[in-house]
């Protein structure tokens, strides 16, 4: 049976990613980000990907990445969900590297795993593991490419962008420099994580993998990107668990602290059998991915349709119990909201990860 | 702790097999031998069924045995006596009553039941009543208890009483072993929704116990049933199962074997509570892996309320899903299991029986009281009972 706990080697990354987060992703430097010019904090990033080496934690050393695995990147994505902090970490750390290792690149993966470039994943953010290979974009006999891509996780902050097209043999996965697109950032629904409209005009582009190859790539990664996301919206649960538990011991109400009141002891009970769940699922997929297994994409649809409705009840319970102040900009609870909800829709919904399970596991539709 | 591997282990069982050939020696003589090899339950002292090894090495020993086709101790018909009873009495026992109860216990040959709910004191269960009045060197104890399963083919019982009504309810309890067989105790069926009787009532009319048979300082009947509760919060749920063991893998089959009963809806619901029992199954193993490595976590307490929901829902599920055969039920007449067989009966059955896996063993109310003060370290409702004499509280 896979390891579910967390090693101590994961604790003390957790602990050093947790302490540069709060040090430097406080809930109000984070806010007034959202509103400033510069909604990413690369300087945050840098430490982040460079200094302490995340960016490539998965990577092979022979790759220029730490040679850690999958189950740190997870513990990584949660501390980033408890904070919500505005860093690529997902559309470079995640897809794009991830793309880039499962195709074998030996060439961009370097550059990306030491935090020296970023890069994203051109497919929309509600992409699922395992539908079709995107057909928005076509790539001509030179390798140019044109087309659209719409609600692009990271892209606005990206130097690189790892795009799905389809060429005259097929499909195809291609590297494209930030400067030869045109990336128009989006309003997006999450204040934290940016979205951008991505188009291709004859845009030069390097081949990465072709036919049935460029076709497994891009279902590895979304597994991998939806397995991760998974641990994230633990931390997003935590954290809206852990805020309002807090809350309610110190807001007092009809002469006592509402903490006391059964009604929501209860709410908050249940709130809590979940996050038991979620993480063992979490766990179970940042395991899978990391040791390979074929139960891989079973792991990753139980998790991710677990987490995802876990995080977005808890960011809502969160808004709820905290009242009239729940609602407000100034409080923190409503970007775990936004969070919460935007990554339901993320690399497949809950829905679609259980119609993809009901394949998996033999239970066909009526 | 010993320092006892897998491989020890398995080299005991060996000798164990060699000495007693699960073919040829009797059962009862084969779980003796057992027991007395301290391949019981691993985890408890030596000479009282254990090797004070890791718990989790007690699943080689289980696998190896099972490979070998040796009998088991079938646990689920004495499931009250292992996982309640036998951790009580290591506990709080003297070393007479734990080398008088253990063994017997273990082996099945000695059935135990719990003398806990009244029918004044179910989730509040420190409010009971029954009475137990010192009388020379024994107790004579008077009242009711409901709720009582195994009661008709039970030897022992644990029970606890009111020995003091003058102070607060949690002070003036003492908790005794009972012998089921002494004059005054009573056992009537008590036919439940399902139409058996699985459960008992128990009335004690001047049962006299001797003060040998106290588990626990007088007066500290709360502590010493703390145990038993919490022990028992552990033994609901706590095994480990392979994915879809149980019930999910009965209602996964049906829905495969019979395309002509599938819906839409039920699909979404089967693949729903399919996830969520996957979830629990990993949150269980999650939880055994935080035990192994001396780290209990307090995953343990939500794991109950977890198995009550998933069952509930998932036998609801089954009879919508069984077309037709929903509307029938297997069998009314009056029954007196000596266990809950909810995987040999219907669905009918599975989805009444089910209702009770919220109420036994503490309420899901109460769990989720508890996991929110014991865990989420929440203030506790304001409570009138707490400095009050038991004999002048409400009732």
């Amino acid at each position: 049976m896979s390891d579910l706990l967390y090693s101590e080697v994961e604790e003390d990354l957790r602990a050093s990613v947790r302490d540069l987060l709060t040090d430097q992703a406080g809930f109000t430097s984070v806010l007034a980000r959202t509103e400033s010019a510069e909604p990413y904090d690369l300087k945050l990033w840098r430490t982040l990907a460079t200094d302490l080496g995340l960016a490539g934690l998965a990577v092979p050393e022979s790759l220029g990445g730490q040679g850690a695995s999958y189950r740190e990147v997870a513990v990584v994505m949660e501390e980033l969900g408890r904070s919500v902090a505005p860093v690529p970490f997902l559309g470079s750390a995640v897809l794009a590297t991830s793309a880039l290792l499962a195709a074998g690149d030996a060439e961009l993966l370097p550059r990306l795993a030491g935090g020296e470039l970023i890069g994203a994943l051109a497919v929309p953010l509600t992409s699922a593991p395992g539908t079709g290979f995107p057909g928005g974009v076509e790539a001509n006999t030179e390798g140019a490419l044109s087309g659209a891509v719409r609600t692009v996780a990271d892209a606005s902050a990206a130097d690189v962008l790892i795009v799905p097209a389809v060429g005259p043999d097929g499909p195809g996965l291609y590297v494209v420099e930030k400067a030869a697109a045109t990336v128009t950032e989006a309003v997006s629904l999450d204040l934290t994580r940016r979205l951008a409209d991505v188009s291709l005009d004859n845009a030069p582009s390097r081949l990465l993998a072709s036919g049935t190859d460029a076709e497994a790539v891009l279902r590895q990664t979304l597994l991998v990107g939806a397995g991760l996301l998974a641990s994230e919206q633990v931390g997003v649960a935590q954290w809206c668990l852990d805020e309002t538990v807090a809350y309610l011991k110190q807001r007092y109400q009809f002469g006592r602290p509402v903490g006391s009141f059964q009604a929501l002891k209860h709410r908050l009970a249940d709130l809590y059998l979940e996050i038991v769940s979620a993480r063992a699922t979490a766990r179970y997929a940042a395991d899978a991915l990391a040791t390979g297994i074929d139960d891989v994409p079973v792991a990753v649809a139980v998790a991710a349709s677990t987490c995802s409705t876990v995080a977005l009840h808890a960011a809502e319970q969160a808004v709820q119990l905290h009242g009239g102040i729940g609602m407000t900009w100034e409080h923190p609870a409503h970007l775990y909201l936004k969070r919460a909800k935007s990554s339901e829709l993320a690399l497949g919904t809950p829905g679609r990860h259980r119609a993809a399970l009901a394949d998996l596991v033999n239970l066909p539709p009526a | 702790m010993s320092t006892l591997t897998a491989d020890d282990l398995r080299a005991r069982v060996a000798d164990l097999l060699a000495a007693h050939p699960p073919a040829s020696t009797e059962r009862l003589e084969f779980l003796r031998a057992r027991f007395d090899a301290g391949l019981a339950w691993v985890h408890y002292p030596a000479g009282l069924g254990g090797l004070d090894a890791p718990r989790e090495l007690q699943n080689v020993v289980e696998a190896e045995l099972a490979k070998a086709g040796a009998p088991d101790n079938n646990p689920r018909r004495i499931g009250i006596g292992l996982g309640m009873a036998a951790p009580t009495i290591l506990r709080f026992g003297t070393e007479e009553q734990k080398k008088r109860y253990l063994r017997p216990l273990w082996t099945g040959e000695e059935v135990w039941c719990q003398l806990f709910s009244e029918p004044g004191a179910g989730s509040d269960l420190a409010a009971l009543g029954t009475r137990a009045v010192q009388d020379g060197d024994s107790w004579v104890v008077n009242g009711q208890k409901v709720w009582t399963s195994v009661a008709h083919i039970a030897r022992f019982a644990i029970l606890v009483t009111r020995s003091n009504p003058d102070v607060p309810k949690h002070q003036g309890m003492t908790y005794f072993i009972c012998d089921m067989t002494d004059p005054g105790v009573e056992v009537r069926p008590l036919r439940q929704l399902t139409g058996e009787a699985e459960f008992n009532e128990v009335f004690l009319s001047g049962v006299r116990i001797p003060d040998a048979n106290r588990l626990g300082a007088v007066g500290e009947g709360w502590k010493v049933a703390q145990t038993t509760l919490m022990n028992e919060r552990v033994a609901i749920g706590g095994n480990a199962i392979p994915r879809e063991g149980g019930l999910i893998g009965m209602v996964s089959k049906t829905w495969r074997d019979r395309p002509e009963l599938r819906t839409p809806e039920l699909h979404d619901r089967l693949l729903k509570l399919w996830v969520e029992a996957e979830a629990a199954r990993l949150a269980g193993t999650r939880l055994r892996q935080q035990l192994a490595v001396g780290a209990p976590g307090p995953e343990g307490s939500a794991m109950k309320l977890a198995f009550a929901n998933l069952q509930q829902a998932l036998t609801g599920l089954e009879i919508e899903l069984s077309g037709e055969d929903g509307l029938r039920y297997d069998d009314w007449t009056l029954r007196r299991p000596e266990k809950v067989d909810m995987l040999g009966r219907g669905p009918g059955y599975r989805y009444l029986r089910a209702k009770g896996n919220s109420i036994e063993g503490g309420t899901s109310e109460v769990l989720r009281n508890i996991i929110s003060e014991r865990v989420l370290g929440l203030p506790s409702e304001p409570r009138v009972d707490k400095d009050v004499a038991w004999k002048d509280l409400p009732r």
